[in-house]
């Protein structure tokens, strides 16, 4: 990291983690195609097993559900175009790639603690007894909130549904289990836990005759064709087994994130931390500064070198409300004035610092002109 | 045994399989890395430097792709690679086109499977579907290709150089035809893309799938070129978070897509030498090859033909076999995406090559790191594998490819 650059976006994006970025830059030097049969491809294609069996190990699942994709977005859109005759259930705080691929679906509210409302899901599914497919996330990326995934997939069963998790945000930051949640499906992304853009996963339960979304040439036992991203295959695996040997170290995390918090809530008695009262990745703060729009906010602690976000890093760049605060039930005025910091496993006490005092400065400034 | 073949044994096999991937060129990894590493930012987040700086250098790979192949670089959308671009193309095509009542797809039974896949998922789905045969060089037949388009044709689909047997098609001739009658053109240009110059403006191509790794840049990465004007409409394949103007949703892969820009960039300053040097080299190992085994086969056009290409067939000796004889090359009997099937080629099949004769072929590529002593390695070895396959089984009319 650059001296004197804070970066506190990792729900973004997360750097590599070393042990990625050596199987990367190994992957890289060499030359074959998994699916050819020379040596070049055999040596390609054990190294792709190799990084299938890693990633399935993070997740509790077996290597022959993980099928690789081109990200999480893919994979979210595999999972729910999948089973085109099933009604589709989805959570009102889902991410886009989740919204975007399922128009038709009915929405499940949150509490205003952020969390899916577990009632309106029973509810939902009872009134319509069409076989459907419930999406919920594992974690929220704007607040961080854990969802209770286990439950939520107990409820879809007993009603018959199939069950699909967003898991590209809790990947990596908490034990994951995808047979003891209940899932028959699991989205994750290399890059948000340390491994490279451009790969993720569809975990899909054995026996699931998944349809799918490009067709060619039969790789990925003819769940996704094209070609291989070895690399970033690679890069995958070794940054799962890296994350999965290092969850330890999120407890620093939860420690650094507990005296950011104390310390803005501090400066500003009026800052509002969202979904505050539910449990959350130890890494993730959702905080309002009332009064002074995101933007601004994000603008300020740019220029001194603090990198946050005003939420999801999609496609306009511009800042616009977050359907999930909206979701939560929180005024519009203060959804408004919300931001994303989120913190990952090399972030220091120092950065914590600089952000602190980024947000105080500008705090203290608003306050003044305000008096 | 020959010194050279000596020497090679310890080494890894001579690679001759550039159609199935190419090496990542040093010149593109050493561009990546940075990007893999201190440079890690996320191209949407415009909040802040490391962000902003991403962007930036996704923006200039854009406009070298853009450049290698004459289009604008907003007409450049980003996917995964050649096989996301192709269901893209076809099957956003026929979807997007379906409701004002263009509902026919039309394509050749040698394109590679990924269109003809996406083009049956389609008729599965009500679309008209025509997959049209070639002739016994490869190439397109322009006058069942004119009778197949009609005015309800959505899109017309054609491979500009085949993965295969390196056919290259006359491109801007179909293009005319399908636009004659109102449909869009689209080319899977995987195999074309860098190996010979290609001008989407030129050409008249509306879409064209592009690949990374087949042009010495990285996996996981390629583009569809989509024409902008007149515009080229089509639905995209999935949604969220709208990158690529809507088109192509999800987190761009920077240091992937720094690749791509960087192998253009290298495609386009070297690609006129390169085809020259692998011509060369390509007329040594045939006539090498001719001189040792005078009945090998050339499948496909000799001259509209990729640089690096080679498909020949030697009767008498099975490519199972002559693969397992040569463990000192990296060879194929065709797409890698087949490659572990036991059936002869659909393509070659599709020129008329008889099941034996097809079951004798093989796909030779070679490729910016081939050399002249790689080549006559090859041909050695090669040619000494099927006089010993042939000497140690009678030859039958049959195997002869006599049929």
């Amino acid at each position: 990291m650059v001296a004197g650059l804070s970066y506190l976006d990792w729900n973004a994006t997360a750097p590599l983690r070393p042990e990625a970025t050596a199987a990367v830059a190994h992957a890289l030097t060499l030359n074959g195609n998994p699916s050819s049969v020379h040596r070049a491809g055999r040596e390609a294609r054990r190294l792709l097993e190799r990084a299938r069996a890693d990633v399935a190990a993070l997740l509790g699942a077996a290597a022959d559900e993980v099928v690789f994709t081109g990200g999480g977005t893919e994979a979210n859109a595999l999972a729910l175009q999948t089973f085109p005759a099933r009604r589709i259930l989805v959570s009102a705080i889902e991410h886009d790639s989740v919204l975007a691929n399922a128009p038709d679906a009915a929405r499940i509210p949150a509490t205003r603690d952020g969390l899916v409302d577990l009632g309106a899901l029973e509810r939902l599914l009872t009134a319509d007894r069409r076989p459907a497919l419930v999406s919920l996330m594992f974690a929220n990326n704007e607040t961080g909130a854990i969802q209770p995934v286990a439950e939520a997939a107990r409820i879809a069963h007993a009603h018959g549904a199939l069950f699909h998790c967003d898991a590209v945000q809790g990947a990596g930051k908490q034990p994951i289990d995808f047979r003891r949640l209940g899932c028959d499906l699991m989205t994750v992304s290399a890059h948000k836990l340390g491994g490279p853009m451009g790969v993720g996963a569809l975990v899909i339960a054995g026996g699931l005759d998944a349809a799918p979304l490009i067709r060619g040439g039969g790789q990925e036992r003819g769940r996704r064709a094209g070609t291989e991203n070895l690399p970033g295959i690679c890069g995958f695996g070794a940054a799962a087994l890296s994350v999965a040997a290092g969850m330890a170290a999120w407890g620093a995390v939860d420690a650094l994130r507990a005296r950011a918090e104390a310390r803005l809530a501090a400066i500003a008695p009026d800052a509002v931390v969202y979904a505050a009262a539910a449990a959350r990745l130890p890494n993730t703060i959702c905080v309002a500064m009332p009064g002074v729009p995101a933007a601004t906010q994000v603008m300020a602690l740019d220029l001194a070198g603090v990198m946050v976000s005003a939420g999801a890093a999609c496609s306009s760049g511009k800042v616009r409300r977050s359907h999930v605060l909206d979701a939560m039930g929180v005024a519009e005025r203060d959804a408004e004035c919300a931001i994303r910091i989120s913190l990952g496993w090399s972030t220091t006490a120092a950065e914590i610092d600089h952000l602190v005092d980024a947000w105080g400065a500008l705090y203290a400034r608003t306050r003044a002109s305000a008096a | 045994m020959t010194a050279a073949v000596a020497r090679r044994l310890n080494a890894m096999p001579v690679y001759l399989d550039y159609h199935a991937t190419t090496p990542c060129d040093p010149r593109v990894v050493e561009a990546m890395l940075p990007w893999f590493t201190e440079k890690f930012g996320n191209p949407h987040s415009l909040t802040h430097a490391y962000g902003r700086e991403a962007e930036q250098a996704v923006e200039q790979a854009r406009a070298q792709l853009a450049d290698l192949v004459g289009a604008d670089p907003r007409e450049i959308v980003f996917t995964s690679g050649a096989t996301e671009a192709n269901n893209m193309a076809v099957k956003g095509a026929a979807r997007f086109h379906r409701q004002f009542g263009k509902d026919g797809i039309v394509t050749l039974v040698t394109e590679h499977k990924c269109v003809l896949e996406s083009a049956r998922a389609m008729e599965c789905d009500g679309c008209r579907v025509a997959i049209l045969p070639v002739d016994r060089d490869g190439l397109v037949d322009l006058d069942r290709l004119t009778r197949a388009i009609d005015d309800k044709t959505a899109i017309v689909s054609v491979m500009a150089a085949h993965n295969e047997i390196g056919v290259i098609q006359p491109i801007k001739e179909i293009a005319a035809l399908a636009h004659a009658k109102g449909a869009l053109f689209h080319t899977d240009a995987a195999q074309a893309v860098g190996k010979v110059a290609l001008n989407v403006a030129d050409l008249g191509v509306d879409l064209m799938s592009i690949s990374g790794h087949k042009v010495y840049g990285p996996k996981g990465i390629g583009a569809l070129y989509l024409r902008r004007r007149p515009r080229a409409r089509i639905e995209p394949l999935f949604d969220g978070g709208g990158q690529e103007r809507g088109m192509r949703s999800g987190t761009l892969p920077v240091p992937l897509i720094v690749g791509l820009g960087q192998a253009a960039v290298l495609a386009k300053a070297e690609m006129a030498g390169e085809a020259q040097r692998l011509l060369a080299l390509r007329a040594r190992f045939l006539a090498g090859l001719r001189a040792k085994v005078p009945d090998v086969v050339l499948n496909g056009d000799a001259e509209r033909r990729l640089p690096g290409n080679l498909n020949v067939s030697f009767p008498g000796a099975t490519a199972v076999d002559l693969i397992a004889a040569c463990p000192g090359l990296a060879l194929s009997t065709g797409s890698a995406c087949t490659a572990a099937e036991v059936e002869p080629s659909y393509v070659l099949r599709a020129l008329g090559v008889g099941d034996d004769l097809a079951a004798a072929s093989l796909r030779i590529g070679l490729g910016r790191f081939t050399t002249a002593t790689e080549v006559d390695f090859a041909v050695d070895t090669l040619a000494a594998a099927v006089l010993w396959l042939r000497a140690r089984e009678p030859v039958t009319s049959a195997a002869a490819g006599i049929t």
